[in-house]
């Protein structure tokens, strides 16, 4: 590991820190452009699928991660984003007009719902959004003209600068679709955790009382973030629903608002890689259970299809992140990260958990 | 002419009186500080002053601005910044960090030219960053710049938190206790400190200390209080020296 001498406040400022930190993530956006030649088409839509959790991650990554506010209600959002969408494509709007009005649509309800919901903390907060979501799948079905009832609604194909994009007929061109939407959303995210803005929510996230001191205005600092965060995952709901090519009240069941909470705990709170980490686990979960099961019935075990396996996995995976690396899979990668920059000088104890202090008479 | 000015505040918690009519006026530039047995009240005048708890009574000032009339947030605008008893930094990022936060209430620009990272952006984060160098050079924690706060020593987070509250450049500063917990020799710097930041940045200060070599040292004027309510006013000496203040705090030998 070089150490870094640093000759102007821009090398701390500047979104990469160094050339080789810039060259790494070239490397990975050209990875990704080159990805869909190599795989097949199935793997192609898998990858797309990826790309979409990975932006509602970053939905609930950046109000659990960096503000600290717990939601249970997220698929809700993005209901609000694909049904808004669709809604307006079948009306005629073209694709990006639509996109934009789903992301501002869940957007704005978010920050219309954050000033009651946000009054509550901890477990309460949890309650009231699963309550949201619980309300949202009711609503998919009641606003029929809006929603398509029980029916749902069926996505178009995508035009979009004279080309045609379907999810099935374009896997490639629906893959870049997404994944140029989720690179410049993980810039700006990336922006705001590099700005006074960022600085905000963290300080929120850690002491609300001491981001009062320092003249956070935390009503506003957490309306905001639900603000965003709902419009990332309204926007996310968007593109799902042309993945999933049609969408009903069933598509956003409250599990899904729980798998999204989840995804950002076992990806690593607080950390945008976090955002895609899990959604690679929880995308790739089922099909990784299917090839083991294939592997293990070549070699003569045979285990049964059982339905529910994968979430049964996905709880071990996190019971057993929780005991060994509460930092998540983002922490894992810290680790091996260092332990490759550092070899061979890494030490055992290094990311050892700092003993913290105990806070007393916190004013609350 | 004084800058902050307190005026027959009250506070109660349910059915116990915290605070029962405490007055006091600092003037431009000198060193106030507030003593007084434990549970008399002094952390909660801070908290008064700086808006977490809301007075049952009386009015407080500042350079004749009506303080109770701000959010608790809006309290480090107007040019007050405070210091916590019990250290409240943020554990989890660096010194830098903890300082750049402390910048919030400077900030100019918002959310959505942060989200895209304006070059006005930059141009705020340039000037927030220098301010924050000049107040690590003033504390001298360049050393610590880069380190975790969780890993410091308790001292060194006692002066980052003075540094967090120096960045956002007040005009008056509150130090809950600036002294708890710190050896003698980090004692003295603190008390050296506290001159400079008074002679050298022309900061008021007003301090709840403990320590009666520290207070003595550095404090223009002393008020002592008990129970909520003002025992006397005066220099550090008048103070030390004061019947009913020795009453308090012995637990009156006299009548014993």
């Amino acid at each position: 590991m070089k150490p870094r001498f640093k000759t102007s406040y821009d090398a701390d400022i500047d979104r990469f820190h160094g050339r080789w930190h810039r060259a790494q993530y070239l490397i990975l956006v050209a990875a990704a452009l080159i990805a869909p030649w190599i795989l097949g088409n199935y793997y192609v839509g898998e990858l797309s699928s990826v790309l979409v959790w990975s932006l509602a991650g970053m939905g609930v990554m950046l109000l659990v991660g960096h503000t600290g506010q717990v939601s249970l209600g997220h698929a809700a959002f993005m209901a609000i984003g694909a049904f808004t969408h669709l809604a307006l494509m079948l009306r005629g709007w073209p694709f990006l007009p639509a996109l934009l009005a789903a992301t501002l649509a869940s957007g704005i309800s978010g920050a219309l719902l954050a000033r009651p919901i946000l009054r509550l903390s901890g477990i309460y907060l949890a309650i009231a959004t699963l309550a949201l979501g619980i309300l949202v799948e009711d609503l998919a079905i009641v606003a029929e003209p809006v929603t398509g009832g029980v029916r749902g609604l069926v996505a178009p194909p995508i035009e979009l600068f004279g080309f045609t994009i379907d999810r099935y007929g374009t896997p490639i061109a629906f893959y870049y679709l997404c994944l140029s939407i989720v690179v410049l959303v993980t810039l700006a995210y990336a922006n705001l955790l590099r700005s006074p803005t960022g600085r905000a929510f963290i300080a929120v996230r850690d002491s609300e009382i001491s981001a009062r001191a320092l003249g956070v205005n935390v009503t506003r600092t957490k309306t905001l973030a639900f603000a965003l965060s709902c419009g990332i995952t309204g926007l996310a709901g968007a593109l799902y629903a042309h993945l999933a090519q049609a969408v009903n009240f069933e598509s956003f069941l409250v599990i899904i608002s729980i798998a999204l909470l989840l995804q950002v705990i076992v990806g690593g709170l607080g950390s945008i890689h976090g955002a895609f980490f899990g959604a690679v686990v929880i995308v790739l979960l089922p099909q990784g259970i299917a090839i083991g099961r294939d592997l293990l019935a070549d070699v003569g075990i045979r285990v049964a299809a059982y339905p529910g396996l994968d979430m049964a996995v996905f709880a071990v995976i996190i019971i057993v992140l929780m005991v060994l690396e509460p930092r998540g899979l983002y922490g894992v990668w810290l680790r091996v990260r260092t332990w490759l920059e550092l070899f061979p000088l890494y030490r055992k104890g290094m990311f050892r958990r700092a003993r913290s202090y105990l806070k007393t008479e916190r004013l609350k | 002419m004084s800058l902050l000015d307190v005026s027959n505040v009250s506070l109660s918690f349910g059915g116990i009186r915290a605070i029962d009519g405490v007055s006091f006026t600092v003037k431009p530039g000198e060193v106030f500080t507030i003593v007084g047995p434990n549970g008399a009240g002094k952390s909660s005048l801070f908290n008064l002053i700086s808006r977490i708890y809301e007075p049952a009574d009386g009015a407080i000032r500042f350079d004749g601005r009506d303080l109770l009339a701000c959010q608790a947030h809006e309290v480090i605008e107007l040019g007050v910044a405070r210091t916590f008893q019990n250290i409240e930094l943020f554990d989890h990022a660096t010194v830098l960090d903890n300082l750049l936060i402390g910048r919030h209430s400077r900030r100019r620009t918002r959310w959505f030219e942060d989200l895209l990272f304006l070059p006005r952006v930059r141009r705020e984060e340039r000037a927030h960053r220098r301010q924050v160098e000049e107040v690590i050079d003033f504390l001298e924690l360049a050393a610590y710049r880069d380190r975790m706060i969780q890993g410091l020593p308790y001292g060194v987070r006692k002066v980052v938190e003075i540094a967090q509250a120096l960045v956002a450049e007040p005009r008056l500063l509150l130090l809950d206790e600036p002294a708890s917990g710190l050896s003698m020799e980090e004692t003295e710097s603190m008390a050296w400190w506290i001159e400079d930041m008074q002679k050298d940045l022309g900061l008021t200060i007003v301090m709840v200390e403990h320590d009666m070599g520290l207070v003595s040292q550095v404090s223009d004027r002393v008020l002592a209080i008990a129970e909520g309510r003002p025992l006397a006013e005066g220099t550090p000496a008048e103070i030390r020296a004061h019947p009913e203040v020795i009453r308090a705090w012995l637990g009156g030998v006299e009548e014993a």
